[in-house]
């Protein structure tokens, strides 16, 4: 009884350790990622790939569920206000603020992470199980200034764009339902979306900001520390999917809490 | 040329190295043999920097790599060609930007020149007008020889070739074979070669060594390997499963 007991304090002890080491590589990857991308020139022609690369990938799937999205939100609290005021009131201020400051970023980070992180991962990780990332060092070329800083760069001027893309289309989607389903002048509609303060959508964008790092570390992160041929790279690729996915809802409830604190939205 | 003393590695407290020493003359092909999982690839990794090893030291040109700085590793890694098992070619790129890629990364040179020197190395290795193509157009053989023109395109001092015969038909091997004399007549370069290819061993090599449970069991020109009285290098060269190394067993259930 008393080995069982310390086994499992034993391997509770080598999960926290695992955790922490974990931990400390992804800062040193962060930090060396910046070192290069603060030392080295720009890969301009890499960075323009993987922003199209991004872009390309991400845009169709952000636009269907950001647009959805809006729509339903739109539904929802028309019939909400209906119930309660017997009118549609302030869709456009309900849809705004949900879309802009919140769902906006996280669903686009979302979206993001499972289809730019999943294919980071697993191309950092068939180049390390094919041996290309050690011929990377054999030609002279640091790893990380070859594969992470361009698709640092490209993340997070990427997801911000996107986020800002996704909620326009949010929004027109709250507002093909506002318009069409509850007769709400465009007029009424758009003044409520107007009438958002700069320091709302800032709100949104710093939280975009923040999940790309989290979502292009955590997929390169990934990558780099594959193992074990292409079992590894599966592997890898759902893990950074699934890490970071759940570090963006847990360092969304994080962020939000910082900037309302700042009052920053 | 390259040194190595009293090299111990181990991953996960599986030892690998338990104290390999060798030494390197300058412009010799000295051929590294032994079984599968003794550590040849990671000796080669150790000696181009990759892997640090966990205790002894490595010399190449006099310099002692494991006090080296990250910069100054990279400049000792210039004067390295690895050749890697795999070939590792970069998929996303062309056979010549395959080639180019140390030029342009680590080198001045200019761009017309770098087109001249990929031409002239992919012509040495027998691969005239694949610039355009990407590595997954290729053959085994023809990504093995694309590898070899990639870490010759520097004029590297050393190169490293990592059973650079492996997975190969009988015929190809040989063209590689030749391939590694051609290049050291051409370039004059020392190679360090691994492999488990008896044949390519006694047709290239200056001198062999093997490699057994993590130490150089013994070393000498090819003939003296081939006429070794040690029974394991005997069980060993003629590839024989009856002797003293010992046979990992499957149990079939």
């Amino acid at each position: 009884m008393e080995e069982i007991k310390l086994g499992a304090v034993y391997s509770v002890g080598a999960r926290i350790l695992l955790l922490a080491q974990s931990c400390g590589e992804v800062v040193a990857l962060m930090r060396r990622t910046m070192q290069w991308f603060l030392r080295a020139p720009l890969d301009r022609r890499n960075v323009l790939m993987q922003m199209a690369e991004m872009g390309a990938r991400s845009f169709s799937v952000t636009s269907l569920t950001l647009l959805f999205t809006g729509m339903v939100l739109a539904l929802q609290s028309g019939f909400s206000f209906i119930k309660v005021f017997n009118e549609p009131l302030y869709i456009g201020r309900v849809v705004g603020v949900s879309i802009i400051k919140e769902l906006g970023p996280v669903l686009t980070a979302l979206v993001f992470s499972g289809r730019i992180g999943a294919a980071i991962a697993a191309e950092i990780g068939t180049m390390k199980v094919t041996e290309q990332v050690d011929a990377l060092y054999t030609l002279g070329t640091n790893p990380v200034k070859y594969l992470a800083v361009p698709r640092f760069i490209a993340a997070i001027t990427m997801l911000p764009i996107l986020t800002i893309y996704s909620n326009f289309i949010g929004v027109v989607g709250g507002y093909i339902v506002a318009n069409f389903r509850f007769q709400i002048p465009g007029v009424v509609y758009w003044d409520e979306i107007y009438s958002m303060q700069i320091s709302e959508v800032s709100h949104g964008l710093i939280k975009s900001l923040a999940f790309s790092l989290i979502i292009v570390t955590t997929a390169c992160y990934k990558g780099f520390k594959t193992s074990g041929g292409a079992e590894g790279v599966g592997r890898a690729t759902t893990s950074a999917v699934v890490t970071s996915m759940v570090l963006v809802l847990i360092g969304d409830y994080f962020l939000t809490a910082l900037l309302t604190a700042l009052h920053i939205g | 040329m390259i040194r190595v003393e009293n090299l111990f590695k181990s991953f996960r407290s599986k030892p690998v190295h338990k104290g390999v020493s060798l030494e390197v003359q300058e412009g010799e092909i000295y051929t590294i043999i032994g079984g599968s999982g003794t550590g040849k690839s990671v000796l080669l990794k150790q000696i181009v920097g990759l892997i640090r090893p966990d205790q002894g030291e490595i010399y190449v040109d006099d310099k002692r790599l494991t006090t080296l700085s990250e910069e100054e590793l990279q400049d000792v890694q210039k004067m390295i060609g690895y050749v890697f098992q795999e070939s590792a070619l970069f998929d996303s790129l062309t056979i010549g930007e395959n080639v180019a890629f140390g030029l342009r990364n680590l080198s001045d040179t200019k761009e017309p020149k770098i087109t001249e020197i990929v031409r002239e190395k992919l012509a040495l290795v027998g691969l005239s007008g694949v610039e355009k193509l990407k590595p997954a157009q290729l053959s085994g053989g023809m990504k093995k020889r694309v590898g070899i023109a990639r870490a010759m395109a520097m004029n590297p001092k050393i190169l490293l070739y990592d059973e650079p015969t492996t997975g190969l038909d009988p015929v190809m091997s040989d063209v590689i074979s030749n391939l590694i004399l051609e290049v050291k007549k051409h370039s004059g370069s020392t190679a360090i070669v691994v492999t488990h290819d008896m044949k390519a061993a006694y047709e290239i090599s200056s001198r062999i060594c093997m490699l057994y449970e993590g130490k150089v069991l013994e070393a000498g020109t090819p003939s003296q390997i081939r006429f070794s009285n040690n029974p394991i290098v005997q069980q060993f060269i003629s590839g024989s499963s009856e002797g003293p190394i010992p046979v990992p067993t499957i149990d079939l259930v």
